[in-house]
């Protein structure tokens, strides 16, 4: 789960990381009382959205009267905000930041999250901040430091210590940017975090070090015991068919083809898409039905998969194990005429019951194209939207 | 012979009087040896009552001291399933599958470094396999786990993947050419687990009655390039390789601080090309799998 910098920042200076002071506003006056309630003379006026970029987009603007505060904030509150993350069609503004402005004298990077490769927690720190880290590590690998902390003992004084002279933080701020780090790890973990990002921190002029920007990544296994992180959830900022799907169990994801897929597990669900693309064409989404697909729950994955316009065909691929094919044989029969499906549709079962799968689907009188093995699926269903 | 698991071993089962252990449980004792093999389950308020005549201990050492087990496997719900593959590990078992989805990442992060610990400091290493995995089984043997049983064979082809369902897929497809399995093992979807795909390889190689394997993986970490170069050195065996998620969206799932981690080596199409590189017969089509392992023995 992903939530804004906001938010972030919220969680942030409860453990302890400084921050510039700021609220959200929801609103252009919303956005001035904040300045005004702020004080000061320079206010950052920071459009909210779950995707990065956004400065160069022109989502983010220095004003330096509350007069500009206003301007910027009419400006960017409801415009389409376009960035590498968002896709070509952007994403809308419905939340600002207001904040004071900050006096910049060095930005660095500093990242923690969970490495598979060693089970342990990296903290990462960069003296390149405020670029895209990404181009970093791919054109000056050695300027990205690492630290693997084990979670059983947690980060160290050395460790972090480590990490701040690495990216050259000056010696009378070194104590401010060891705490601010220790502090991130701490967050990381007592928030559940999968990733937690301040790009840039920074080194003020008068030597103080903080948190410019939070973005944080949850992980989903373990929001049952995070009520609080859970409260931020937006979902103006997730994708509606995405958020419809979850709500029966249903992983889905839109992509970009037009071939439906209802598939029963992540790995088969990934090959089924990658044989469609074998075959020529590109799936129309990504959708697990999981381990106990139910007619209602495989009517619902019809109805998500066919709200998509641009579908213009349907593969189902089922591996029966404890799913018996029967069952969802019949979860596809009715599902077909709930929705009075009128796109071609390939079956293809194997495992438990599948004769009897298939007979149902052979007896419902439906248009339903049978297929024996993948291969011969993707190909049937190819050869029908063309 | 086989690997981790045969029809001798005695296994125990965490999370037996819950409705998903019971379930599982009946399949696993209705397969080949099963009756003989799962003789223990753990319940710390159900001791002394039984499940399908399975006798419930308080705790996994009880278990393992009255029934001489060595095994265990897991459907505790997941606030509890790390706290179980450990109370597991206390008890000195060989083998912990976990089947057990959802779990807290942090909480099999925490596990698997007291687990690494505890053998650094002498004590003995349990081998897990999970969790979100589909378990283990030794055709017509053996079933640990929630696989459907009717469709392996006995035979010499070992089968590795991390998902459930397209480990099914290739076992099926190898049942349906004659050609039967020693062992399929499913090491599960999750960042943080037990043993890896470089693990199982290294336990087909060194077994005598697996003539070749199947080693399916999936986008994202490093563990199928890590197996494919060991295997390069050392595997003495044919392998044939496929992995999903060619058109899986970057990012999507992962985020790109974790790609930027793993070097960006983790896609698809990077993972299918180490393995070529050392020495497998890779497909981009999954429905070839069976068939391309038939025609490299």
């Amino acid at each position: 789960m992903k939530i804004h910098e906001y938010q972030g920042k919220e969680i942030l200076r409860k453990f302890g990381v400084t921050t510039p002071r700021g609220n959200p506003a929801f609103s252009v006056d919303e956005a001035v009382k904040v300045a005004t309630d702020l004080g000061g003379k320079v206010w950052v006026v920071k459009a909210q959205i779950h995707a990065g970029g956004r400065g160069k987009g022109g989502g983010v603007k220095v004003a330096k009267s509350l007069d500009e505060v206003r301007q910027y904030a009419s400006q960017i509150l409801g415009m389409q905000l376009i960035t590498h993350q968002t896709g070509p069609q952007g994403r809308k503004v419905s939340r600002l930041l207001i904040e004071d402005g900050a006096d910049i004298k060095k930005e660095y990077y500093l990242a923690v999250l969970t490495d598979r490769a060693s089970q342990k927690v990296a903290v990462m720190a960069s003296s390149e901040g405020g670029m895209d880290i990404e181009k970093v590590a791919h054109d000056t690998p050695e300027k990205i430091l690492k630290e693997f902390v084990d979670p059983i003992v947690g980060i160290t004084d050395q460790q972090a210590g480590n990490l701040a002279r690495g990216i050259g933080v000056p010696a009378a701020s070194l104590a401010q940017a060891v705490t601010l780090i220790k502090n991130l790890y701490r967050c990381y973990m007592e928030t559940d975090a999968s990733l937690a990002e301040i790009n840039p921190m920074i080194l003020e002029a008068n030597g103080n070090i903080k948190a410019l920007d939070a973005k944080f990544n949850f992980d989903d296994n373990s929001l049952y015991r995070q009520q609080d992180i859970v409260a931020y959830r937006d979902l103006d900022e997730e994708d509606p068919d995405e958020v419809a799907a979850s709500k029966f169990d249903l992983t889905y994801i839109a992509l970009d083809g037009n071939i439906g897929c209802l598939v029963n597990g992540a790995g088969l669900a990934m090959a089924t898409m990658d044989t469609i693309k074998l075959f020529g064409a590109e799936p129309a989404n990504f959708l697990d039905v999981g381990g106990g697909a139910t007619t209602e729950k495989v009517t619902e994955a019809f109805k998500i998969m066919l709200k998509n316009p641009a579908v213009k065909g349907i593969l189902v691929n089922i591996f029966g194990g404890i799913m018996k094919c029967d069952t969802i044989a019949e979860g596809i029969v009715a599902a077909a005429r709930v929705v009075h499906l009128s796109v071609p549709l390939v079956v293809r079962m194997k495992g438990t019951n599948d004769e009897i799968g298939k007979k149902i689907l052979k007896d419902s009188g439906l248009p339903i194209i049978s297929a024996d093995n993948m291969a011969e699926a993707a190909q049937k269903i190819v050869a029908a939207v063309k | 012979m086989s690997i981790l698991i045969n029809k001798n071993t005695k296994v125990i089962t965490q999370g037996i009087t819950g409705k998903t252990g019971q379930f599982h449980t009946e399949k696993c004792l209705e397969y080949a040896n099963g009756k003989n093999c799962f003789v223990a389950g753990v319940n710390p308020k159900k001791a002394g009552e039984k499940v399908f005549d399975i006798p419930i201990f308080a705790s996994v050492k009880q278990a393992a001291a009255e029934t001489g087990a060595t095994v265990s496997v897991i459907y505790v719900p997941p606030p509890g399933a790390a706290a179980a593959i450990w109370e597991a590990v206390e008890a000195d078992l060989d083998l912990v599958i976990c089947i057990t989805e959802g779990i807290p990442v942090r909480d099999m992060l925490e596990v698997r470094n007291k687990m690494k610990a505890r053998v650094a400091a002498g004590g003995k290493e349990t081998l897990l396999l999970g969790p979100n995995c589909p378990g283990l089984i030794t055709p017509d043997e053996i079933k640990i786990g929630i696989m459907p049983g009717h469709i392996h064979k006995k035979g010499r082809i070992g089968v590795v993947s991390r998902s459930g369902t397209l480990t099914y897929e290739a076992v099926g497809q190898l049942t349906d050419l004659g050609l039967g399995q020693s062992s399929a093992v499913g090491i599960g979807g999750d960042p943080i687990n037990g043993l890896k795909h470089i693990d199982i390889m290294r336990l087909f190689n060194a077994d005598p009655d697996t003539d070749a394997v199947i080693m399916i993986g999936e986008i994202g970490g490093p563990d199928e390039a890590e197996a494919a170069v060991w295997c390069k050195a050392n595997m003495k065996k044919p392998v044939v390789g496929f992995i999903a998620g060619v058109t899986a969206p970057a990012g999507k799932r992962m985020g790109h601080a974790g790609a930027l981690i793993s070097g960006g080596a983790d896609t698809a199409e990077a993972k299918l090309a180490i393995m070529e590189e050392c020495g497998f017969t890779v497909t981009r089509n999954p429905a070839e799998m069976g068939k391309l392992l038939k025609s490299v023995l």
